[in-house]
């Protein structure tokens, strides 16, 4: 039973950021009928919004410090991040400490952007263009951001912590009524489920509670009718791959403390996003959250001791092998619409 | 001749003529110019333009005639290496066992691939090949260790069995050959500046991609590439006239498989080694970039493109910061730094910057690859010039994708 909790809740974080980047694919596949290979990138482009946010706030001026004197007796020079005049030392060390969380509000509208620019300047021409042509193209865009960000940043992962209250782990079997020292969690995978769970519900009640997402919803199921009822469905799809570029990007910038953010980090998520997204079925918005964290959870389970011993390499292997079965028993995935990329 | 149309046969000719004689025009600089650098006519590049033309004509007759887009064909290629390999180690260092295998082993692999992904089309389809080769390239990485050497890879050792060489002499190290023409074995030739290679081992991958090539073509214009065009135009049309599609999607799978085996084999002859990298996705991707540059659906267009991203990736990786002012040093100071600052990021280690760029252009605006271009071009000059204004126009500017 233990052992049954434990992999579950090991499978939450990377289903979160599965479920979170299926969930921007689908909503840009769902109202553009695009298939976007350059979502991952979002993704890693979010997550060094992260990285950028927390080099600027140490940005820091050389002051000398009369108080203090190096070994040659002269007054030594110390480092002071600008953001000290501004707020004060203390105040100045919280702000620094919380980088990452600070940086979703820097990677929203960052991201939307981004996001809108990539729809209005590029995807916007493809619309006719065979499906081939799409993944084509958004595959070289893929390449081309990726590289941006490995001139800038380097190719080296770049740490960037949690806050100091989220650092660490805590026993969540105790919590549970386990025996404790069973289910030793870290606490900032726990905020990270926490934050996908809350980002997924906000976008699901935008589209389901406002009239916005009302008329998207009506858009999806039938572009052309709600274009003649005289409503710009165009303008109302761009924001959308906005939101989508924005939920991609503050899924990367939560992921950060979990994994140091290099500039492949977004290729090694696009390609298990894609099975995800297939497995869910593609175009339903609820079939991918549920996949992302199915298969999360399942490549956790695939990853206990007990089951390598078993069949050795499962775990590296189990979410294809997943697709591929549910793709011949299922062609429409998990939770797929007919008549959705059937041609 | 051969089976074949006057035009085709010419384009074969043309083919020959151009590999055989490769090693005169890819050296046009004399070895002491500064130019030099812009020379391909070195043995290792040689080669690896006519294998990946042999894995771009192979993927062409999938991708280009039936428009189903494969993102997992590296995992033949994988496949075809490590088969070579093995052969290399037990049996002969002689090529021929080796690249016979490879091509088996991958037309089985493909069997097996494009039976279950062929079952859907589109981009499941992609998405169905991507995941084999991703499933392929982790298993070769992590449990296959033991047939595939994980990260390490494998490379023939002195310790193999090799049951139908004889032991090696004292202090040789084993080589790829055929029949004792060492692969490596090369002659070079000086004339005047110029040093020209001729390489064993590129004549013979060369003279197996004319063969691949003219096998292209009598598929291409044989009554079963006919059936494979149908199934790019229309695939329920050809549904209603009660022909079933998938023997001809899976023969065509199936022979492209091989040609990517092929290609697999013959990479292993040329440097003895093999590794899981070789089935990455982005190899795949290579591959899809390569037949769309040079045109797909064409005959000769994969090859060039082949040639041209190999050639741009060996030279212009190679181009670094010195290199550079070297270059802009005849100009203002100021004018030479720019220039320095504008060009680098896209040279050296930027080489996939302008890979991707190169990607997405294409894409954009010339779907139909450098083929397409050449025909645009090749109609600007034959139009009948109406007016002299007319085609002042045409030329400056060209016509948009759509």
């Amino acid at each position: 039973m233990e052992a049954l909790v434990l992999q579950i809740v090991n499978g939450l974080d990377k289903g979160s950021a599965y479920a979170l980047i299926a969930l921007g694919l689908t909503l840009i596949f769902g109202t553009l009928g695009v298939v976007n290979f350059a979502h991952g990138a979002l993704f890693m482009i979010g997550a060094f919004c992260a990285v950028t946010l927390s080099r600027l706030l140490t940005l820091s001026h050389v002051v000398i410090d009369d108080t203090k004197k190096d070994f040659l007796g002269n007054p030594s020079k110390v480092e002071v991040p600008y953001i000290y005049d501004f707020f004060g030392q203390a105040t100045g060390d919280v702000i620094i400490d919380w980088a990452v969380p600070i940086s979703i509000l820097v990677a929203i509208p960052v991201m939307m952007l981004i996001g809108v620019a990539i729809e209005r300047g590029l995807i916007k021409h493809f619309y006719k263009r065979a499906h081939a042509d799409q993944i084509l193209v958004t595959f070289g865009l893929a390449i081309v951001l990726q590289e941006i960000i490995k001139y800038f940043y380097g190719a080296n992962p770049i740490p960037t912590p949690a806050p100091d209250a989220f650092r660490g782990s805590f026993d969540f079997g105790a919590m549970l009524g386990f025996d404790p020292n069973v289910i030793i969690y870290p606490y900032w995978r726990l905020v990270y489920f926490g934050f996908a769970a809350i980002v997924i519900s906000a976008v699901f009640a935008f589209l389901q509670f406002t009239t916005f997402g009302m008329v998207v919803r009506a858009g999806m199921a039938d572009r052309e009718t709600v274009g003649l009822l005289g409503i710009n469905i165009d303008k109302r799809f761009t924001i959308m791959f906005g939101l989508a570029a924005a939920v991609a990007g503050v899924a990367g910038v939560m992921y950060t403390p979990i994994n140091s953010p290099n500039y492949h980090m977004g290729m090694d998520f696009l390609v298990l996003s894609f099975v995800v997204v297939v497995v869910g079925g593609m175009g339903s918005l609820l079939g991918a959250v549920l996949a992302g964290f199915l298969l999360g959870i399942l490549e956790s389970f695939a990853s206990m001791g007990a089951v390598l011993e078993v069949l050795p390499g499962i775990n590296q292997i189990i979410l294809y092998v997943v697709a591929i079965i549910i793709l011949l028993t299922r062609p429409r995935g998990l939770m797929g619409r007919a008549g959705v990329m059937e041609d | 001749m051969l089976g074949l149309n006057r035009k085709d046969f010419q384009l074969l000719l043309l083919v020959i003529v151009l590999t055989a004689l490769a090693p005169f025009f890819l050296n046009p600089f004399p070895v002491e110019s500064s130019l030099a650098q812009f020379n391909a006519g070195y043995p290792d590049l040689m080669q690896r333009f006519v294998i990946f033309g042999i894995f771009a004509i192979g993927f062409n007759i999938l991708f280009g005639l039936t428009g189903y887009l494969s993102f997992g064909h590296a995992a033949f290629l994988g496949a075809g290496s490590y088969a070579a390999i093995w052969m290399m180690k037990l049996l002969t260092m002689n090529i021929i066992p080796a690249v016979t295998l490879s091509i088996i082993v991958a037309g089985v692999f493909s069997l097996a691939v494009g039976f279950i992904s062929l079952r859907r089309s589109g981009i499941y389809f992609s998405i169905l090949t991507l995941a084999f080769a991703q499933m392929s390239y982790s298993l070769a990485y992590s449990v296959l260790t033991p047939i595939t050497g994980g990260e390490t890879g494998l490379q023939p050792k002195i310790s193999d069995p090799r049951i139908f060489d004889g032991p090696l002499a004292a202090g040789a190290s084993p080589r790829a050959s055929l029949f004792g023409l060492e692969m490596n074995s090369t002659y070079e030739m000086a004339v005047g500046g110029w040093l020209f290679t001729f390489n064993v081992g590129y004549y013979i991958a060369a003279i197996l991609m004319v063969i691949s090539f003219y096998v292209a073509i009598r598929i291409f214009r044989s009554p079963f590439g006919l059936m494979l065009r149908a199934v790019k135009s229309n695939q329920n049309r050809l549904g209603y006239t009660g022909v079933s599609s998938r023997p001809y999607t899976l023969a065509a799978f199936v022979i492209s498989g091989m040609y990517a085996g092929l290609a697999g084999g013959l990479l292993v002859a040329m440097d003895s080694q093999a590794g899981a990298e070789r089935m990455f996705w982005t190899a795949s991707g290579e591959v899809v970039l390569m037949t769309i540059l040079g045109g797909a659906g064409t005959l000769i267009g994969p090859v060039l493109g082949a040639g041209l991203i190999k050639y741009l990736e060996n030279i212009v990786s190679k181009i670094n910061e010195t290199v550079l002012t070297a270059w802009f040093d005849w100009m203002p100071s100021v004018l030479q730094d720019i220039l320095v600052a504008v060009v680098y990021p896209f040279v050296g280690k930027g080489w996939h910057l302008t890979l991707g760029l190169m990607f997405m252009l294409v894409v954009i605006f010339l779907p139909g690859g450098l083929m397409e271009g050449l025909a645009r071009i090749g109609a600007l000059f034959s139009r009948k010039p109406k007016s002299s204004d007319d085609n002042v126009d045409g030329a400056a500017k060209p016509s948009p994708a759509e």
